[in-house]
């Protein structure tokens, strides 16, 4: 709006006008924004950085970096952290491979066909949380669905350890995150021309030359948004682990929960929401920095 | 699911009887936050239904997850409970933060009740014992009997849960596993303990944390042996669980209650406390669940059934059986160890 040709600006007869109408122009966007800025400098930067302050003191309120120390002494929190990176790398990969053939097959069906299977996807979406993973634990436990008929078949004969345990909450976890990439990406895909695919062939390219050179980088800010989505959400989760790692896999939003909760430490407990925060924040700039300014653009431009 | 779903029963009922009762006539009303599942259905027709019936208010019923609940309330300054039942190991330490209030021993009648759990501000309400629950598909009747059976892994091959989040109590039943005579285990060795956690954290493939999941493990046949609080064990037979328990070598300890530092309707809280520890209210509860009366003049009235007797855990036989858990100790070392528990079973 604001990026009006300088020539008319500058050369008009009422330059003077328009220059103040410009800054009339500024100053009520700036206005308008000035509530959510508001709303976020005290909903989301105050706490942080209360956080972070509330993380330099010891139980007794001396200034000190014990809490920081803990991260090396004790190794139940180095496994726990490398548990969760675990969990929300594994996770996120495996939504990426079922999310994205998933996202393109409903991208190329017919729209009324293709707004039928979105609400495959969108229905579990609605779904409490609670109630999923409470689900999974009725279909994957060792007397559950998926073991009884199994060993009913014949194929196996001792249950498979699917609940409580790391493979449990991977299950659990993807189907909760599926969605959270399935709809960025199907939108992003849905903006692709097929018109472009049609020129890629009609010079010669065979149709996977066309998908891989044409369609998939196009797809590729779509799938930079939900992976950044769902890697998040997963660092941050709570419930599943809890009731499908049977007390095993712990992450560090349990650890936290334990912490703040249990020992009543909230110095320690922040100390771990901060070095959560600056190793996803640095983790994110890599990726941006590995995939390009051009792929990550959807939430860098935004 | 079931704690949820109970607590918007319960929220819909008070609404209901609030629309019943005109607003000059509405008694007053106290929330009591308990361990929620079949522990507090027993005790909600043995204790809380009686009380209201007799002093004529309204009690509501929440869950608890235990004394961090409590201390967040308090120092948020945010108290929805009147009376909250905790274990005692809980109350000891919440004591020493200042949490709860001062109770009046001129309405609490303290008379048949354990000296060690009668304090200024949190008494006895029942006794719970943790004990060795195993499934009888899977052993027959050879299951294992004692700690140190649990811990035998070549012995006893099979899927092992203890309990997660009491570190106070899977560190007592490690000490007997590990051969400490039980009028020898307090004052507890806590590195002993930890060292025997140890050795059969790795065979362990379930860590519980509520009361109701290691029902469901069990139940489930998820794992072929446990740890459980006595009253889950009792349900569990009595729906037909194919298990086997018994009171040998439990860990009796006692359930407290308390009402938080800045409960609103303290004054009825009181009257209500009072009422739940009298003999012939207390004399309800083994009725309805196998945990015990802490007045043992319950056992004077005649309520208890003569039948009901030995499969009680706090009955004299069965004291003799088990290690009492001592809350000073805990008092003391609550939150210590169970940091180092936790460091030590998520390493």
């Amino acid at each position: 709006m604001s990026a009006r040709p300088a020539e008319f600006v500058s050369h008009g007869l009422n330059a003077d006008a328009l220059r103040a109408d410009a800054r009339r122009e500024s100053l009520g966007l700036l206005g308008l924004c000035s509530p959510g800025l508001v709303l976020v400098g005290i909903i989301i930067v105050l706490p942080i950085g209360w956080l972070f302050w509330l993380s330099l003191f010891d139980e007794n309120g001396q200034l000190s970096g014990a809490n920081y120390a803990r991260f090396v002494e004790q190794a139940s929190y180095i496994r726990t952290f490398i548990t969760t990176f675990e969990v929300a790398f594994l996770v996120t990969g495996l939504c990426v491979l079922i999310g994205y053939p998933l996202a393109y097959m409903l991208s190329q069906l017919p729209r009324r066909a293709a707004s039928v299977c979105l609400i495959f996807v969108v229905l579990p979406f609605w779904t409490s949380v609670l109630v999923r993973t409470y689900a999974w634990l009725v279909i994957l436990q060792r007397k559950g669905l998926v073991n009884t008929w199994l060993i009913d078949l014949g194929l196996i004969s001792q249950p498979l350890p699917l609940a409580h345990n790391f493979a449990g909450v991977i299950i659990g976890m993807t189907h909760i995150m599926l969605p959270f990439l399935v709809l960025p990406l199907y939108a992003s895909m849905k903006t692709i021309d097929a018109d472009y695919l049609c020129a890629a062939m009609n010079l010669g390219a065979p149709p996977t030359a066309a998908f891989w050179q044409v369609f998939f980088p196009l797809s590729l800010p779509g799938l930079a948004a939900g992976v950044v989505i769902v890697f998040i959400l997963c660092l941050g989760f709570f419930v599943t682990p809890a009731l499908m790692g049977g007390g095993k896999v712990v992450m560090w939003a349990m650890r936290m929960e334990q912490t703040t909760g249990l020992y009543s430490n909230w110095g320690a407990g922040s100390a771990l929401g901060v070095v959560l925060l600056a190793v996803t924040l640095g983790l994110l700039g890599l990726f941006r920095w590995l995939l390009g300014a051009r792929a990550t653009s959807v939430w860098g431009a935004r | 699911m079931t704690r949820k779903s109970r607590f918007v029963s319960a929220l819909a009922l008070t609404g209901l009887v609030g629309c019943i009762v005109p607003a000059a006539l509405a008694a007053e009303t106290i929330t009591v936050a308990s361990w929620g599942g079949s522990y507090q259905e027993a005790q909600s027709k043995a204790f809380f239904k009686p009380t209201a019936d007799a002093l004529g208010i309204t009690i509501k019923e929440d869950t608890t997850n235990g004394l961090d609940d409590v201390r967040l309330q308090v120092t948020g300054n945010a108290v929805k409970w009147d009376l909250v039942e905790l274990g005692a190991d809980e109350c000891a330490r919440g004591t020493k933060e200042g949490l709860f209030e001062k109770l009046d021993y001129g309405q609490i009648d303290k008379s048949g009740i354990d000296p060690n759990l009668v304090h200024d501000d949190w008494i006895g309400i029942t006794y719970y014992s943790v004990i060795l629950i195993y499934n009888t598909d899977v052993f027959g009747k050879n299951g294992p009997k004692t700690w140190a059976d649990f811990w035998n892994v070549e012995k006893f091959p099979g899927r092992r849960a203890l309990g997660g989040a009491f570190a106070t109590e899977t560190l007592t039943v490690a000490a007997i596993a590990d051969g400490v005579p039980l009028d020898k285990v307090y004052p507890l060795d806590i590195d002993r303990a930890l060292k025997s956690v140890d050795k059969i954290r790795s065979h362990v493939d379930a860590w519980w944390t509520s009361g109701a999941q290691a029902m469901q493990l069990v139940k489930d046949g998820e794992v072929d042996m446990a740890s459980i609080w006595n009253g889950r064990a009792s349900t569990l037979k009595d729906q037909g669980a194919p298990v086997s328990y018994s009171y040998d070598q439990g860990v009796l300890t006692a359930d407290c209650m308390v009402i938080p530092k800045g409960a609103k309707n303290k004054d009825a809280a009181m009257k209500a406390l009072a009422m739940f520890l009298k003999p012939e209210i207390q004399a309800n509860l083994p009725l309805y669940i196998a945990n015990g009366p802490v007045n043992e003049k319950a056992f004077d009235t005649g309520k208890i059934p003569a039948d009901k007797i030995p499969g009680i855990n706090s009955a004299p036989e069965n004291v003799k059986k088990q290690v009492l858990l001592d809350p000073a100790f805990w008092g003391d070392h609550l939150v210590e160890a169970q940091e180092k528990f936790d460091n030590l079973i998520q390493q």
